[in-house]
């Protein structure tokens, strides 16, 4: 076995493979910076539709709430088929990594809402109502007051979400999008053993991922005392 | 001693009534508040002095009876009256009232700045006089858990107080200090009533309340028990209710 | 829009589905328990091993948790035979679910082991306890009640994971909904359906876990 691998390495690190690898590599990454950064933003327009007052906003606030608390109870793979297919319906010549990017990032939504909702509960009420009493309006009490004192809550979690969002792209490889994942099964099908090619990709995700585990655990540690 | 605005007025409550459905929190409140006047409530807990301070800045939404202010009656529904009434009222309650993420400067000049729409120069100008006032005048550029909790409530009524509100509204300011901080904070109160402010003060400090009120009113479950000078409800409580209430107070 | 919905046929297929919940339901099952023990041990290794029984550990952890689980099944499934060891789809994607699984359960009852105070040790103490009895009536039950939620959480996690058993063929809810939809060509319908499969699946193992926390374990009921 182990001869097998080493008799393939000079191959597979040959330069077309190697560019091959690190061109999927970069889709994983830019899906990644899409989704976390349009999850994120998208995010946070979910938790203020959600909490924005008066019974004329109710069925906003419960479109908003219903998809939050949908989208996290179905696995990925799911969502993504779903995706794949009302988009094809619609508009059968959409690219599959705009497909996949949209799947991923209605996924990224309903988690990313959650971590910014919390960070955003986390102010003490008495604040915000004196900001209110001084007739701040609610964007204003967000900008000034909510989202300052939120980054402590929400970073921590935030860095812990992307770590878990990388890991998430690899299922998009089954809809055929040319990511890591795909690149692999690429590979093993070329002849290369599934082990070294398996076994690289698999590295390769942890150079992508660890070094953000790390940062989130750093980031906690120096966020902590401020917390309190 | 600092002049405020010489505007004629009054705060006329009528039958007021606040209520989260089945759960009913303030039942038929009338009094009225000459300008200059400070009128104290107090009662046991849970019966509804806070939420009254509440409903008249717009925080709890009453359910019937009316609520005046210098002669403009006030639409909680409406959110332009409600801006208006909180133009001219200024709450501060009992505890968390600071942005944490702000000095002790911008916590004091940031509404009159950003909401009122004032030059800084002039806001910071007065913010000082007002910090000076209060006795913080080292603490300008502190943070509020840099500062004690009478330090901070004392912030809290000079921030209050740059809104340069017709009334001030103080909700158990003092009830989560501990002992040794409670004097400074009513001290400056004190100053603030010799000065001419309006203000509604819900408190449990009953030599206080005696010593600067011109009207008392005792409250419980939602509703006026007795109203009168404070000679008249602390000394000589008429009925069996405020006979009780201050009884126990009294007796510590 | 070009495609009339036509939802009969995915109904029809209800029983279907209903069959394959229960082996998705198995998946995370067995996944849970046998990444639990593992992380019993490795839990205990990190928090009273030596130094290279913890740094093993770590590893492991470290390893399984920054890497894509949906690989970590990869691996297993075309390597394993590689070296000699063929399995069927449904073990290997256990064994790939338990060992990941296997890792973030490491870290939860790590944090449980942690989470017991010194005081409370000393308290059982100086009442006259054994050891013994220190762990059975202070400490395991501290445990239990700090450690329920992220379990329960990370059950549910699991239900969710169990879809990537579809990949590799093996017939659980996401695996069946593609196999009737390719049969059917009713594609939309069918993944609606499961969607809504699985939305009820999570709902009623949420309301049992809250059920049991709340009875058993004293924990506060939370839809999670």
């Amino acid at each position: 076995m182990v001869e097998r691998i080493l008799n393939e390495i000079p191959r597979f690190f040959e330069y077309y493979s190697a560019i091959f690898l690190l061109k999927a590599m970069a889709t994983t990454l830019l899906m990644t910076l899409l989704g976390v950064g349009l999850g994120f933003l998208l995010g946070f327009l979910i938790v203020y539709l959600r909490q924005t007052p008066g019974m004329f906003w109710l069925p906003v606030r419960i479109i908003a709430i219903t998809y939050v608390e949908v989208f996290r109870r179905i696995p990925f793979l799911v969502i993504l088929y779903l995706v794949l297919f009302f988009i094809q319906a619609v508009s059968p010549n959409a690219s599959l990594f705009t497909i996949a990017t949209i799947g991923i990032c209605m996924l990224s939504i309903a988690y990313t809402s959650e971590i910014i909702r919390a960070g955003f509960e986390s102010v003490p009420r008495q604040q915000v109502e004196a900001a209110s009493a001084m007739n701040f309006s609610r964007w204003k009490i967000l900008r000034n007051v909510i989202v300052p004192q939120s980054w402590p809550v929400i970073l921590p979690p935030a860095f812990a979400y992307m770590v878990s969002f990388i890991k998430d792209t690899a299922l998009v490889s089954q809809i055929g999008v040319v990511e890591l994942t795909f690149a692999g099964k690429v590979m093993n099908n070329r002849g290369y053993s599934a082990l070294l090619v398996y076994g690289t990709i698999l590295i390769l995700y942890f150079i992508l991922s660890y070094p953000l585990t790390r940062l989130g655990a750093h980031l906690e540690k120096r966020l902590a005392p401020i917390k309190n | 001693m600092p002049t405020w605005k010489n505007v004629l007025h009054q705060l006329k409550i009528s039958n007021l009534s606040s209520a989260y459905g089945k759960n009913v929190v303030l039942t038929d409140v009338s009094f009225t508040v000459q300008k200059g006047e400070v009128v104290s409530l107090v009662g046991p807990s849970g019966s509804g002095k806070s939420t009254l301070l509440r409903v008249l800045v717009g925080l709890t939404a009453p359910t019937g009876g009316s609520v005046t202010l210098q002669g403009d009656t006030i639409n909680y529904k409406n959110k332009n009256s409600v801006n208006l009434s909180r133009d001219r009222m200024a709450i501060v309650f009992q505890q968390y009232n600071l942005f944490q993420n702000m000095d002790v400067m911008r916590n004091v000049t940031i509404a009159p700045i950003m909401i009122k729409k004032r030059g800084r120069a002039e806001v910071e100008d007065e913010a000082r006089k007002l910090l000076e006032q209060v006795g913080l005048s080292e603490k300008l550029s502190a943070y509020p858990d840099d500062l004690s909790g009478g330090q901070q409530q004392r912030v809290a009524i000079a921030r209050a107080l740059a809104l340069k509100p017709d009334l001030l509204l103080l909700d158990e300011v003092t009830s989560a200090l501990d002992p040794e901080l409670v004097t400074e904070v009513l001290d400056t109160i004190r100053e603030l009533a010799s000065g001419g402010m309006t203000m509604i003060i819900v408190s449990h400090e009953m030599g206080f309340v005696r010593e600067i009120s011109d009207q008392v009113i005792m409250m419980d479950e939602g509703r006026i028990v007795e109203i009168g000078s404070p000679e008249d409800i602390i000394d000589n409580p008429k009925t069996q209710r405020a006979k009780d209430f201050f009884g126990k107070i009294l007796r510590h | 829009m070009n495609y009339t919905f036509q939802f009969g046929v995915a109904l029809e297929s209800l029983p279907a589905l209903l069959k394959a919940a229960i082996l998705t339901v198995e998946l995370s099952f067995f996944a849970f328990w046998g990444g639990a023990l593992i992380g019993l041990a490795g839990a205990a290794a990190k928090t009273f091993g030596g130094r290279v029984v913890r740094q093993l550990a770590q590893a492991y952890v470290v390893f399984f948790t920054n890497t894509p689980a949906l690989l970590q099944i990869y691996l297993l499934y075309y390597g394993l035979p590689e070296v000699g060891i063929l399995l069927p789809s449904f073990t290997c994607v256990l064994l790939g679910l338990t060992l990941n699984a296997g890792a973030y359960l490491t870290e939860i009852q790590r944090a449980g082991f942690l989470s017991v105070r010194q005081t409370e040790i000393e308290a059982a103490e100086t009442l006259g306890m054994s050891l013994w009895l220190q762990i059975r009536f202070v400490i395991v039950p501290h445990i239990a009640k700090t450690i329920y939620p992220p379990l329960a959480n990370m059950f549910l996690i699991l239900i969710l994971g169990s879809s990537m058993a579809a990949v590799f063929s093996v017939d659980e809810l996401t695996g069946t909904a593609i196999n009737i939809s390719t049969e059917t060509y009713r594609w939309l319908e069918m993944f609606t359906l499961v969607a809504g499969v699985y939305i009820v699946l999570t709902f009623i193992a949420s309301l049992m876990l809250a059920f049991v926390g709340k009875r058993i374990f004293r924990v506060k009921a939370r839809m999670f």
